[in-house]
């Protein structure tokens, strides 16, 4: 004979329960791993390096596994000059990114162009991507990067992707 | 042998059209076509063993417009010598001494990148610096400091960048730094 228990309430379990959102949950996951593509390209490179060394260890913000690899990444810290003859690579490593992705441009140059108002220099990382947090300095000290980086964390944790995939569904099925 | 002894031997050789001493340093200006042999001899007899650097400058409206430098060295005995050739503008074109110094290679992709000097039996003359199919040559007087638009599909392009009435430039002054800081300056201000 079959008995089965019926779903019965277990005090063991419930402590351990906790009610949330999806997208809380994701967001929360999201920026807490956050792995960087070093885009370093000029002097605020040195920068970055630093920022994830033994002193300023970006690790404590889950952000210290750089990838070379850009389908690996989830954030491109733009970190110097964006030259013309560069640009167009850091698009195409930017495509190559998997979704959901976010760019930190880091320093003058990757924002503006910096002191280099010249034939030679994109002046500014965003006219070729979409940036989500702009770092100043020339070069920003590790300190601005890090800011700079839970700035982004903030920014990610507002992000809404579910509530509005599960909006555009019910628009579609009723 | 002394740097005025080479300087002496490479005169009574070829036929120099100047030369300038400043500041112990000799600059010796040759025709371009005696160019290639001076800095043969300078090499083979004179013990120049090394070139140190080569250069181009851009005389914009004199004639000849350009000018090639070649600074010469010699490890041996310490010395340093400059050799100078004028080239025009109707004819870009310089022989290259990628065979005496191999790394000349580089320095003259530099000037024909910069410049558009165009350097004869180069075995790689390439853009070193600006891309391949970028229209300009940079450093030439006429270029503008903020570029001028180019695209070379799949490879990059270019756009003139803002200079919202600069370049700036800071003026030595032993003054406060607010009348020091760089500001928008242009020739007629000066
Ligand atoms: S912002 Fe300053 S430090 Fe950073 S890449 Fe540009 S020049 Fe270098």
């Amino acid at each position: 004979m079959v008995t089965t228990a019926p779903a019965a309430y277990d005090s063991k379990v419930e402590g351990n329960i906790i009610f949330s959102r999806l997208d809380a949950c994701i967001n929360w996951m999201r920026k807490n791993s956050l792995w960087p593509m070093p885009m370093g390209l000029a002097c605020c490179a040195i920068e970055m390096m630093a920022a994830a060394c033994a002193r300023y260890d970006i690790a404590r913000f889950g952000a210290e596994v750089m990838r070379f690899s850009p389908r690996q990444s989830d954030v491109m810290i733009v970190a110097g000059t964006v030259t013309y003859k560069m640009a167009l690579a850091v698009k195409r490593i930017y495509d190559q990114m998997p979704e959901p992705k976010w760019v930190i441009a880091m320093g003058a140059c990757a924002s503006s162009g910096g002191m280099y108002r010249s034939y030679a220099v994109l002046q500014g990382i965003d006219r070729l991507l979409p940036v989500d947090v702009y770092v100043s300095g020339c070069p920003p000290r590790p300190e601005a990067l890090l800011e700079g980086l839970m700035k982004l964390q903030q920014k990610i944790e507002r992000e809404k992707a579910f509530s509005d995939q599960k909006k555009e569904l019910q628009g579609v099925f009723s | 042998m002394s740097l005025d002894e080479a300087a002496s031997r490479l005169q009574e050789q070829f036929h120099i059209i100047q030369r300038i001493d400043f500041r112990g340093e000799i600059s010796l200006e040759l025709p371009l076509e005696l160019l290639e042999q001076a800095c043969k001899f300078a090499k083979e007899q004179l013990g120049f063993n090394f070139l140190t650097d080569l250069s181009s400058v851009d005389n914009f409206g004199d004639e000849p417009r350009f000018e090639v430098v070649y600074e010469l060295y010699s490890l041996e005995r310490n010395i340093h010598l400059r050799l100078k050739a004028r080239v025009s503008e109707d004819h870009l074109e310089v022989p290259s001494v990628t065979h005496l110094w191999p790394t000349a290679n580089w320095h003259e992709r530099e000037v024909y990148d910069m410049m558009g000097i165009r350097f004869s039996g180069h075995p790689d003359l390439r853009r070193i610096l600006m891309w391949e199919g970028y229209p300009y040559y940079p450093l030439r007087k006429d270029f503008p400091l903020e570029g001028k638009s180019s695209n070379t599909p799949d490879v990059a392009f270019s756009e003139p960048a803002p200079l919202a009435g600069g370049p700036f430039v800071t003026l030595p002054s032993p003054g406060h730094i607010k009348d020091r800081e760089p500001r928008a300056r242009h020739a007629e201000d000066q």
